[in-house]
């Protein structure tokens, strides 16, 4: 087993979920495809989501909900 | 009583505009930044500064408690709030005059009134400020519908109550497609969001948006003419003019008299904006709602009466009575006032934080760009992306429209996209140089025009 880490794509805010009163979109230990959403940056008022580049399990989250995130920075483990 | 030391909870180029305005009055300011935003001009400008938190905005500059304690802490003795953030929380008003310190801006009581749309379109109609004709709540029985449309005038839009963005809207052009419309409307609106209820409302087809700025001394109010901010993107201006090309002259003094009368009936104090959508073929206008702040688009103003309305504010919340009678207030020439925003226009407005490189501001006479922008700045991803304003003056508009295309020609960012090369395209356009364009113009013309990319380098989009 590998481990992945995923680098932050753009800078903002870092969101786990969709709205406030919404569940996380990946805890540690779920399964992600390809393409699947792990969380979303805001950068100036817009949100992009950032989304899975590898399969696997979710190891873990190296930024926590609405934390200040720069590009390039480790988000999240994947091992595949 | 005089102010001595103000406290600016904001950031961006409207700190700037503040500060420099507190500082011809002799007055110290004090800056608030969150850690992101250490470096920023309103820092650099200021004659004290406190940290008041992390990047996000709602640890930083939404967090009343911070702001009241550096206000506190530094002997500030009045807080200006800008544009958003904290301006229009009528709670953080409140606590600012319960500390002991002047809010510059309104009371809390008419920020929470015009802050609440059934409280202020009641306000507006009591002081004979026309508002959108509509069925005054839910339609409680389709029968009176033809009726209360004939009263309301047509186009009407028949609207689901439950709706919303958009959702659940008919627009009957007469009586013979509002009967067919109606029943149909109130089945789609029951299965679409559970319930049925409609309310009808007079549709303005290419509505304009035009606004008054108002100032009052919380006795007596006057006006300072109107701006038309109709190109707009995504509900946000991008393109602001005084005046408003459109209006005839009798319709002109109709709204700005409407104006007037809301501002004196809620005893307004301090600048404030009243908006309306304009409709061309009827030259009618109606009341839409009131910002209890200092706008974006103010500079416009500043233009072409001559009144620093930052200053005025300042004076204004020392306890100085306004300084003019409506008759001192004149207007000459025309302004208009473009968004410089952080973002590449040719890939859908995507955001471009980042560092600004060598920097070129386009100057000379009638060109103004108030900007928190310095050559080795940060532009931090975590706030809005108005990088500042370019705004330009001319005795005519055909004049200001040149002076813009010259000025535009002239800014040169390095290190960010900005919107530039939209407005170099949109100053070039012909029916924006016939102002021909309503508040849906721009992004129809949008989906088929075609934006040079990136403006990082000063060039222009045809």
């Amino acid at each position: 087993m590998a481990t992945h880490t995923m680098p932050c794509p753009l800078p903002g805010t870092f969101y786990r979920r969709s709205a406030p009163d919404q569940p996380p979109f990946k805890e540690v230990d779920d399964m992600v495809a390809v393409g699947d959403t792990v969380g979303l940056v805001e950068v100036m008022k817009t949100f992009t989501p950032v989304t899975a580049d590898v399969a696997g399990k979710i190891a873990a989250f190296h930024v926590e909900n609405e934390d200040a995130v720069m590009a390039g920075q480790p988000l999240v483990d994947i091992e595949t | 009583m005089s102010l001595k030391k103000i406290l600016v909870a904001n950031r961006g180029e409207i700190a700037v505009r503040i500060i420099r305005a507190a500082h011809d009055l002799g007055i110290k300011v004090v800056q608030v930044y969150s850690k992101a935003d250490a470096d920023m001009l309103a820092v650099r400008l200021a004659d004290e500064a406190v940290e008041i938190g992390p990047a996000q905005a709602a640890k930083s500059y939404l967090n009343a408690e911070a702001v009241l304690r550096a206000a506190r802490e530094s002997g500030a003795d009045a807080v200006h709030p800008g544009y958003g953030f904290l301006s229009e929380n009528a709670s953080f008003a409140a606590a600012v005059e319960e500390a002991g310190l002047v809010f510059i801006g309104p009371t809390a009581d008419t920020i929470r009134t015009m802050g609440d749309k059934a409280a202020a379109k009641a306000a507006a109609i009591a002081a004979g400020v026309p508002v959108v004709p509509g069925s005054d709540g839910v339609l409680h029985d389709l029968g009176a519908a033809p009726a209360l449309a004939a009263r309301i005038g047509f186009p009407v839009m028949i609207k689901a109550a439950a709706g919303g963005g958009g959702r659940g809207i008919r627009v009957a052009q007469d009586a013979a497609e509002l009967a067919a419309l109606l029943p149909q409307a109130s089945m789609e609106a029951r299965a679409a969001f559970g319930d049925g209820s409609l309310y009808l409302e007079r549709f303005v087809g290419r509505a304009r948006h035009v606004e008054v700025q108002v100032l009052g001394d919380g006795a007596d109010a006057v006006h300072l003419y109107e701006r038309e901010c109709s190109l707009q993107r995504r509900r946000q201006k991008v393109w602001e003019e005084a005046p408003a090309v459109a209006l005839p002259e009798d319709v002109r003094a109709a709204l700005c008299a409407s104006a007037v009368r809301l501002a004196k009936a809620c005893r307004y104090r301090g600048a404030g904006t009243l908006e309306y959508l304009y409709d061309g073929e009827t030259g009618e206008f109606f009341f839409i709602e009131m910002n209890t702040r200092i706008q974006v688009e103010h500079p416009v103003t500043e233009m072409i009466t001559g009144v620093d309305l930052v200053r005025e504010m300042i004076r204004i919340a020392g306890g100085e009575k306004l300084r003019f009678a409506q008759r001192d207030i004149a207007s000459r020439g025309h302004a208009i006032e473009v968004r410089i925003n952080a973002e590449d226009a040719a890939r859908d407005f995507r955001p471009s934080p980042g560092t600004v490189g060598a920097l070129t501001v386009p100057g000379g006479f009638g060109v103004r760009f108030d900007t928190f922008l310095y050559s080795g700045c940060t532009v931090p991803p975590f706030y809005d992306s108005l990088l500042g304003k370019l705004i330009v003056w001319d005795e005519t508009r055909d004049g200001a429209l040149a002076r813009l295309r010259r000025a535009l020609g002239e800014l040169q960012v390095e290190g960010v996209s900005t919107t530039a090369t939209l407005h170099a395209a949109l100053a070039r356009n012909p029916e924006v140089q016939a102002g021909g364009v309503h508040t849906r113009w721009l992004e129809g013309w949008l989906e088929t025009a075609t934006l040079h990319p990136s403006s990082t380098n000063g060039e222009e989009a045809r």
